[in-house]
């Protein structure tokens, strides 16, 4: 079980332009500290290239090959062969990408690379909608939550449709690990990052990742979002592990107007 | 070795001596061949290699790109739908200077749906930064894809490479085919290890973003590039001549230039019939010449102005088309020509699009045309040529 208070100081990722309180890169941050320096990143144009590999900015202290926005997984893929013919082994590749990036545009080479029963971890940073491009609803988009595609007026109420199930699609492809998690609960993703860096086989985790300027709220509650997403059922910690679901029962939820009052996409909610 | 082989079966033999080490490629007729053949060399023992079974040509790419920066060699294949599909990373590839070797089996494409050969699938990847180099026959398939991992590889080139194969014409037919060996193509081509490349201990970004300031540099550099490609490809070929006694002209390919009247240009097999077309009209004492474009990119300005110059009219067939204007190797001639004082009539003919055979006496009547014109010019009484499209 992996410590906060254990981890290494070291940082993998430093001097990013993301934004304060960017949820993405703390989830980036903190997974790096577990999954170490013999990673490899592959990743795809999002907040995350933006802020980190704008040369000759270069965040990252580990391997990082960028590649076009469906096809991150299928890269993953390609850098996995090439080392092992490389005869490079002990190196973890790691496929980063926003919720876009995963559940909409990048879904077909993540089946894929998933199917083929690649030796990988796939993080999906979700923040709810294509936050780099200015916020536009994305398959992970949760119902009513206004973005500047479904924007709230005399007929429109928000995003129409509930938040696509990617941990249900992951599973369906008998994946050998797939997690949810929150940058709320760092010891639990944490966990979850070490345990599916020990797969043989593809492992998916989907982090929580609240976004201020996307969700409109004061970049000091992005930890307390994401804590506060779980506590009043918006949001499930779960795993999927050697074929069975465990979720993580909350027993006394917090009244969802808690979760939903800070943030400037539900506010037509509430009034 | 001596075997009977065709295009797509040439080209397989091709990546299994380069000792390529990871293949991605997903099924399109008529590149389908090439693939299957890999994967059984693979199944086979007979070569060593990974080979992703990815879910689109998209994947394909992208997959060739991430084992790629690894320091591998690699390989894929694909034809119209397919390389219509890999737009974006053919960018992504090229832009990241990722030297990786793609064979095209030419083919038209939809709508109206067509599995059958033109070259509108590749002719539209012009501006991708890729090499396109076009072929004639399966030995030259097999020859030029050895060649492009040497020319892509180059430290001053690093630049993708698409061996452009006629589909069916080329892909599927058998003609007799010099199998160079291991030992000697081994001593053409060394292993793929590249100054920069994916590992733990010197961390590297591959495909970066960057900015208004430094964008333009990238892109000259491409560009700078890409010119020095011409020199690199006609480097390769004496190279390869020296290992393996075997050449295809380098850029150009001119069969009885020096003296023409009138040069058809073409790209592809369809040289294999102008080249008989041109025999009979000269053994009719006609001052006709066929000019093969083997490499359309880089564009071969300075070895096309030396073959052309003297032409009194130049007919360019194309198996495309740039709609709304015409076929897109007839403007890059004129355009090519358009420096010289004293320029040749350049006209364009359109066909063989979608597999249309392009017949000996079509050629015949191209060829004929022009001699009008040249006699009319001779004359002064100023013919016009309007261009032609085979219906």
């Amino acid at each position: 079980m992996v410590k906060i208070k254990d981890l290494p100081d070291a940082e993998f990722v430093q001097g990013s332009y993301a934004c304060a309180g960017c949820g993405g890169i703390l989830a980036v941050r903190l997974a790096l500290k577990v999954l170490g320096p013999e990673t490899v990143i592959v990743t795809t144009p999002s907040c995350l290239l933006g802020v980190t590999t704008f040369y000759p900015q270069l965040a990252f202290k580990v391997p990082c090959v960028n590649v076009t926005f469906p096809s991150t997984a299928a890269a993953v893929s390609g850098v996995v062969a090439g080392l092992r013919r490389r005869g490079k082994k002990g190196v973890k590749v790691v496929g980063l990408a926003g919720d876009g990036g995963t559940v909409d545009i990048g879904l077909q080479a993540l089946s894929g690379a998933v199917e083929r029963g690649d030796n990988f971890l796939f993080i999906c940073y979700d923040n709810e909608a294509y936050m780099n491009t200015g916020v536009q609803r994305s398959g992970a988009t949760p119902l009513g939550a206004r973005t500047t595609t479904t924007p709230v007026g005399s007929l429109g109420r928000g995003e129409e449709r509930p938040k696509k199930d990617m941990l249900g699609i992951v599973a369906a492809h008998n994946i050998p690990y797939a997690a949810t998690a929150s940058i709320g609960y760092p010891q639990d993703y944490l966990s979850k990052v070490q345990k599916a860096m020990q797969v043989e086989g593809p492992a998916y985790i989907q982090v929580l990742s609240p976004c201020p300027p996307g969700w409109g709220y004061r970049s000091d509650l992005t930890v307390k979002l994401a804590r506060l997403a779980v506590q009043t059922g918006q949001w499930t910690l779960a795993e999927y592990e050697n074929g069975r679901l465990t979720v993580k029962e909350i027993a006394n939820p917090r009244p969802l107007r808690e979760y939903l009052a800070p943030q400037m996409r539900f506010a037509h909610l509430l009034a | 070795m001596r075997a009977y082989l065709n295009g797509n079966e040439a080209v397989a033999a091709a990546v299994k001596l380069a000792r390529t080490e990871v293949v991605a490629a997903y099924p399109i007729t008529p590149q389908s061949t090439i693939v299957e053949k890999i994967a059984e060399y693979i199944a086979d023992g007979s070569m060593e290699a990974d080979y992703i079974r990815v879910e689109s040509e998209h994947a394909a790419l992208a997959a060739c790109y991430g084992a790629a920066v690894t320091g591998t060699r690699v390989f894929t294949a694909t034809s119209s739908q397919g390389l219509a599909y890999m737009f974006e990373m053919l960018h992504y590839v090229s832009g990241c200077r990722v030297p990786l070797v793609m064979a095209v089996a030419n083919r038209g494409l939809a709508a109206p749906w067509t599995i059958w050969a033109d070259h509108q699938d590749a002719v539209a990847c012009r501006d991708t930064g890729w090499i396109q180099l076009y072929v004639e026959t399966a030995q030259e398939a097999l020859d030029t894809c050895l060649q492009a991992y040497k020319i892509a590889a180059h430290p001053e080139v690093l630049a993708p490479v698409m061996v452009c194969l006629d589909g069916y014409v080329l892909s599927h037919t058998e003609e007799i085919v010099e199998v160079p060996d291991q030992e000697t193509v081994d001593r053409f081509l060394p292993p793929y290890r590249p100054e920069y490349s994916v590992d733990t201990r010197r961390p590297y970004v591959f495909g970066v973003g960057t900015g208004p300031d430094l964008y333009p540099a990238f892109k000259y550099n491409q560009q700078q590039a890409m010119l020095k490609a011409k020199e690199v490809i006609k480097e390769v070929e004496r190279d390869f001549q020296a290992h393996f006694q075997r050449s295809y002209g380098g850029l150009v390919d001119p069969y009885y230039c020096h003296d023409a009247a009138v040069v058809l240009v073409v790209m592809g097999a369809t040289a294999g019939t102008a080249r008989e077309v041109v025999d009979e009209l000269r053994r009719q004492g006609e001052a006709v010449g066929l000019l093969r474009l083997r490499s359309f990119r880089p564009f071969p300005v300075e070895d096309l102005r030396a073959a052309l110059s003297g032409a009194g009219v130049v007919a360019v067939l194309d198996r495309d088309c740039s709609f709304g204007y015409e076929g897109v190797l007839a403007t890059e001639i004129k355009a090519a020509l358009y420096d010289l004082r004293e320029k040749p009539l350049v006209t364009g003919f359109t066909g063989g699009l979608g597999g249309r055979d392009i017949r000996r006496e079509e050629l015949a009547g191209i060829f004929h045309r022009c001699l009008e014109v040249v006699r009319c010019q001779d004359e002064g009484t100023g013919a016009v040529l309007n261009g032609y499209w085979q219906k």
